[in-house]
């Protein structure tokens, strides 16, 4: 197995780009490890048997199927926005900006600390992918909110140190949390007659699920998932998000929104999955919904009349981990299978809009959704990009987000939860119309004044998000065997199978 | 043994309820420091068969981090930024020590509501443990919420994290030195990271006041 290889070939790409001087020899690295840690997930899709129910025991660094889904997405989505980002870093090359809305000058960080720490944070997010042991996963989720805090102040200005400040102290505070939920979780472990202990492997707890401390095992849930809860932006635990998601460069904020709250979310899934083998399901599952809904009626009130459109992404992909969470608290073989499907769905179509807000936001020079009008004179291609992400995100046919929101819908009808399903279906509605709103109105109308010089759409700036685009369309359509037997796999042990 | 114990622990509770009280940056700082090297010394009282190296490696490189790294990092920054006292703290000092005081209380009567499981009960150092690790947590998030200075913030933090570090050290004794290491190594790496950006945040607004930081809001 070459998991190691997969870790350390991003650190070691991030450490030379540290030290490498010329600017395009950097980038060439960038897009160098991009594409190697790309071909090596994809090597391992080759052979899917190895993806069993259960790693074994004892391992401790191992990929089971749900982890080879969130590395696969991460290392897709890294792979695209790697192209993007090297147009970007040359476009944003001048010496000194603007501010676009306070209008003072001020410098980018080098670009040898951008690019090295978004190395380090593929190679982290990597790392917590393969986390069999709870005490390590801990050790990677931390190290992707510090590896990452560099690239949201990218722009040197008070805002983005706000937004930065703001997610290194709420992510560590929170992920605190979950280290003390992990020392509540070994302390449930402990055997009630000798004093042995199981070690904090997931196999391992899963497998002796009967012998864990049903009092102790429920508080460490409790603090697992809050603390991986912040992290993942699940309500009332985000506020760092819609900060952070806006200020960081468009393809840091694709990769934070569509790889990295994915990784969160696979903390929580293990410790839920541990619940459940301890026949304690129903108490994480009925958490799972709780926060869930909460997550979705908050990204809904703040999306409708929001006057920022990268605000805007950032509250649905509060509303989208919200949906994960119901989609795992409803559990059985269709919800848990639903919730890994909308997982891959939202994070391909989540990324190409944050790198078409990218685009917008180069040309218009706002981030106010009531300042831009009339985009589809100005900009065509971004503003069919923006549309049909917009529909893709909300859950329109024929994409397919639609498809895995209307799998957790028909969970929960199934299980004969009829008022989850209406709130559900009632906030998918209003978050539609509160996004349509805003996205139709920034793509029609007469423009307010033409922009100083001609804009121009690069095939660097339409190519990586028309990529995605489309994936999202084909997800819709079509779901590849391979996918669909390791989603199966992935749901299975998740707890899906039963 | 026990009593070293028992010592360590209540000079935890004690420094706790004085950072609420003082207004002095740099003599916060100094407190955290003494508990970091108090509670150091906790992984080599508490074992009964005796130390093995792993423990005193991690021991020496916790007590150095907390005791002279952190402090003379902080003690940087708090002179960048110059200003050397908290000025109206969102929750004012004697009011931060009344809800300590209840704090130290709920912790107690928490701690006798929580069995442990049998093999742990016997353990030195358990029974105290439990109501002092949740009373540290208590007050750091207490002094994230209620100051309103960056480097506050990162104390508050500190002090948080030791309190999970009593609890761990005392009901979790035989942690793989590998994930005791990499915890050690984030929360080496987060204070580095934070201390930065005070740097930055001190430079940018010419102070580090939190409370200005609202630019950003819905």
């Amino acid at each position: 197995m070459h998991l190691y290889a997969l870790i350390l070939i991003p650190a070691a790409a991030g450490a030379a780009a540290f030290a490498v001087r010329p600017d395009a020899a950097r980038r060439l690295v960038l897009v160098a490890a991009a594409v190697v840690h790309s071909a090596l997930t994809f090597s391992l899709w080759l052979v899917p048997q190895q993806f069993s129910r259960l790693p074994d025991r004892m391992s401790w660094i191992a990929l089971d199927a749900a982890g080879l889904l969130v590395l696969s997405i991460t290392s897709l989505l890294f792979l695209i926005t790697a192209f993007y980002t090297v147009g970007y870093l040359r476009r944003e090359h001048d010496e000194s900006h603007r501010d676009i809305e306070e209008g003072f000058y001020f410098r980018n960080a080098p670009e040898a600390v951008f690019t090295g720490c978004l190395l380090f944070f593929l190679s982290s997010m990597t790392f917590v992918t393969m986390c069999q042991h709870f005490g390590l996963l801990w050790v990677a989720v931390e190290a992707t909110t510090l590896v990452s805090a560099p690239l949201i102040y990218f722009h040197r200005q008070h805002r983005s140190l706000e937004a930065t400040w703001k997610y290194l102290l709420i992510c560590s505070v929170g992920i605190a949390l979950a280290l003390l939920g992990n020392f509540l979780l070994a302390v449930a472990a402990t055997s009630a007659e000798g004093g042995e202990r199981l070690p904090l492997v997931v196999g391992s707890l899963a497998a002796d699920g009967a012998s864990l401390n049903p009092l102790w095992l429920k508080a460490a849930f409790v603090f697992l998932l809050v603390g991986y809860g912040t992290k993942m932006g699940l309500a009332p635990m985000h506020t760092w998000l819609p900060d952070a998601h806006s200020e960081a460069p468009s393809s840091a904020s694709a990769l934070l929104s569509g790889a990295l709250l994915n990784c969160a979310f696979l903390g929580i899934l293990r410790a839920h999955q541990v619940c459940d083998a301890a026949q304690h399901g129903e108490f994480s599952r009925s958490l799972l919904v709780g926060f869930g809904l909460l997550s979705m009626a908050v990204a809904g009130i703040f999306i409708v009349g929001q006057s920022d459109f990268k605000r805007m992404l950032a509250y649905s992909s509060i509303e989208h981990m919200g949906i994960l969470a119901l989609g795992a608290g409803l559990g059985g073989a269709l919800g848990t299978y639903g919730m890994l499907l909308h997982a891959v769905n939202h994070s391909v179509t989540k990324a190409m809009l944050f790198l078409v807000a990218g685009n917008i936001l180069g040309v218009f020079k706002t981030k106010q959704c009531s300042a831009i009008r009339g985009m589809n004179r100005v900009v065509p291609w971004t503003t069919l990009l923006w549309v049909a992400g917009f529909l893709a995100i909300t859950g329109s046919p024929p994409f397919g987000v639609f498809l895995s929101e209307f799998t957790i819908l028909r969970a929960a009808l199934d299980q004969g939860r009829n008022i989850v399903a209406a709130v559900y279906l009632g906030l998918l509605v209003l978050i539609f119309v509160g996004m349509a709103t805003i996205v139709l109105n920034m793509s029609q109308g007469e423009p307010a004044e033409p922009p100083a010089q001609e804009p121009r759409e690069t095939f660097s700036m339409i190519a990586p998000p028309a990529l995605l685009g489309l994936l999202a369309l084909a997800l819709g359509l079509y779901i590849p065997p391979a996918l669909n037997d390791m989603l199966h796999r992935a749901a299975e042990a998740l707890g899906g199978g039963a | 043994m026990a009593s070293l114990i028992q010592f360590i622990l209540i000079f935890v509770v004690l420094t706790n309820l004085t950072l609420l009280g003082s207004s002095r940056r740099s003599s916060c700082i100094r407190l955290v420091a003494a508990q970091g090297i108090l509670l150091g010394l906790l992984p080599l009282v508490l074992p009964e068969e005796g130390l093995t190296t792993s423990a005193l490696v991690l021991a020496l490189a916790s007590i150095v981090l907390k005791g002279v790294v952190f402090p003379r990092l902080l003690l940087r920054a708090e002179r960048t930024a110059g200003v050397k006292r908290e000025f109206q703290p969102i929750i004012g000092y004697s009011a931060s020590i009344l809800l300590g005081i209840l704090f130290l209380a709920f912790s107690m009567w928490l701690g006798t509501r929580l069995e442990l499981p049998l093999p742990l009960r016997s353990l030195i150092g358990a029974k105290l443990a439990v109501p002092v690790s949740l009373f540290s947590i208590l007050i750091g998030l207490l002094l994230i919420i209620s100051r309103n200075k960056a480097l506050t913030q990162v104390l508050g933090y500190l002090v948080m994290e030791n309190g999970i570090y009593i609890f761990g050290v005392s009901l979790v004794r035989e942690q793989p030195w590998l994930v005791e290491t990499g915890i050690l190594l984030d929360i080496f790496v987060a204070v580095f990271v934070m201390g930065i950006a005070i740097f930055h945040i001190s430079r940018e607004f010419d102070h580090m006041d939190v409370d200005q930081l609202t630019v950003l809001k819905d």
